[in-house]
């Protein structure tokens, strides 16, 4: 038994049926939970009053948003080593998902900045990166979408996703050093350990983030199967003609 | 290489291949700038180097789509990855050509246009400097678009969508660096990650280009 069994698309499927039941309904659980949870079961933060129950979306939004574009980093590179088409095809199909994060993290922040900042949008790293990031995604997406072939497209798109991050990551240190920055800074650092988030607000919120983590493999997984299905779909009927 | 670096610069030069059309569109941005915003010379002062940058980035995007496509559709990209010469290097060369063909008129220009914007004494200097450290990253960066998007037909918009987010940072440090001088302070860090900025893509972008138009034409 390795990892690399489920590159055979069979395998995949077997294993994605298998999962996915499973998925869904942790994550549902887990996101309900942790949203009821978050937006009835705590308390009003004492300067932001309500508004702070947003973070229930707006932070496993984002924290998926880039975990996304890592996870089509990774498949990319293995398509481009190992030239598995499930992986590729696991890149293609998260990205609109990834995309959707995106603007969910942009807008609900959006939301939550229009009363407390008192503007919609501000030109800071935070906000600025995202929007780059989105760019981004909009653009691997694009391009997926213009190629005929789909090794082609498959090869392109990975070798975007590949500059993209070298590009991303350098956007991210240029706007801070473009612009002062207006977000605050992390709850929940991971590199100190510490947290500057108050223990009633914080189970929920890792209970949320568990859930769009499930939620995003779930849709994953689903969307590959779909594409898988897709070629397969394309290939018999390119059969059938060449035969017919 | 030479003979290509000619025969590029010939071509871009006599067929109308659009060595004027970069030039002009940078001259309508800024000429039209201050009929946008209005004549008030301490505004315009104020935004000139972010205009100027803007305005040689547009420019140098409108022609990106003429860098490789008229070769691929001629056959000479395919001629050029069987050569002798790695395709690599014919890339960069390729690179090379057009930033002589669209980044150094910009900068040529850039100081007279500037002078029409009201551009601080003090910022001329690292402006051009800047430019003249920026525009080959931007010809480099449009190398890599240009290949991604050379199969595609009128994949002239998804070019820009595609190199719109790689040309951030160029445009973030450069028009920083001329900020800083036009209003006084001191540039040298902006100009330091701009030169570090280019140098790498100079470096890694004829390679991905290269790479991508293998898997192309395979």
């Amino acid at each position: 038994m390795s990892l690399w069994e489920y590159a055979n698309p069979v395998r995949f499927l077997r294993l994605s049926a298998k999962a996915q039941p499973v998925l869904w309904v942790a994550a549902g659980l887990s996101l309900s939970l942790g949203l009821l949870w978050g937006f009835f079961g705590t308390p009003d933060d004492m300067r932001q009053g309500s508004t702070v129950k947003i973070i229930y979306l707006h932070v496993p939004a984002a924290l998926m948003a880039i975990n996304a574009w890592f996870m089509m980093l990774v498949a990319s590179l293995i398509w481009l080593i190992r030239r598995h088409h499930v992986s590729a095809l696991a890149a293609k199909a998260a990205a609109p998902v990834g995309l959707m994060m995106t603007l969910i993290a942009l807008v609900t922040g959006a939301i939550w900045g229009q009363p407390m900042w008192g503007t919609w949008w501000a030109w800071d790293p935070r906000l600025t990166s995202f929007l780059i990031l989105f760019l981004f995604y909009l653009g691997y997406i694009a391009l997926w979408s213009a190629i005929d072939d789909p090794d082609t497209a498959a090869d392109f798109t990975s070798v975007l996703c590949l500059v993209g991050s070298v590009f991303a990551v350098l956007s991210r240190y240029a706007v801070k050093f473009w612009n002062q920055g207006l977000h605050q800074g992390t709850s929940v650092p991971v590199a100190t350990g510490g947290r500057t988030i108050s223990d009633v607000f914080f189970y929920p919120l890792v209970l949320s983030m568990v859930g769009f983590g499930l939620l995003f493999i779930a849709l994953v997984f689903l969307r590959t199967g779909t594409e898988i299905r897709q070629r397969r779909t394309r290939a018999l009927l390119a059969r059938a003609r060449r035969g017919g | 290489m030479k003979a290509l670096l000619l025969r590029d610069l010939r071509l871009a030069v006599r067929a109308g291949g659009g060595f004027g059309l970069g030039l002009a569109f940078f001259l309508i941005v800024t000429v039209l700038v201050p009929f946008a915003v209005g004549p008030d010379p301490a505004l315009l002062s104020r935004i000139a180097p972010g205009v100027l940058w803007l305005g040689a980035l547009l420019a140098c995007l409108l022609s990106l789509d003429r860098l490789l496509a008229l070769d691929h559709e001629d056959g000479t990209l395919d001629l050029l990855a069987t050569a002798p010469l790695p395709l690599e290097g014919a890339l960069g060369i390729k690179a090379f050509a057009h930033w002589i063909t669209t980044g150094l008129p910009l900068v040529a220009a850039a100081p007279v246009l500037g002078l029409m914007l009201n551009l601080s004494v003090s910022g001329y200097a690292v402006l051009v400097g800047a430019l003249l450290l920026g525009t080959p990253a931007l010809s480099t960066i449009g190398l890599f678009g240009a290949a991604l998007t050379v199969g595609v037909r009128r994949g002239g918009l998804l070019l820009s969508l595609l190199v719109l987010p790689l040309y951030v940072p160029t445009l973030i440090f450069g028009a920083e660096a001329a900020r800083r001088a036009a209003t006084g302070q001191e540039a040298a860090t902006p100009l330091l990650m701009l030169a570090g900025l280019t140098l790498a893509t100079l470096a890694l972008m004829p390679f991905a280009s290269a790479a991508v138009l293998r898997m192309g034409l395979r």
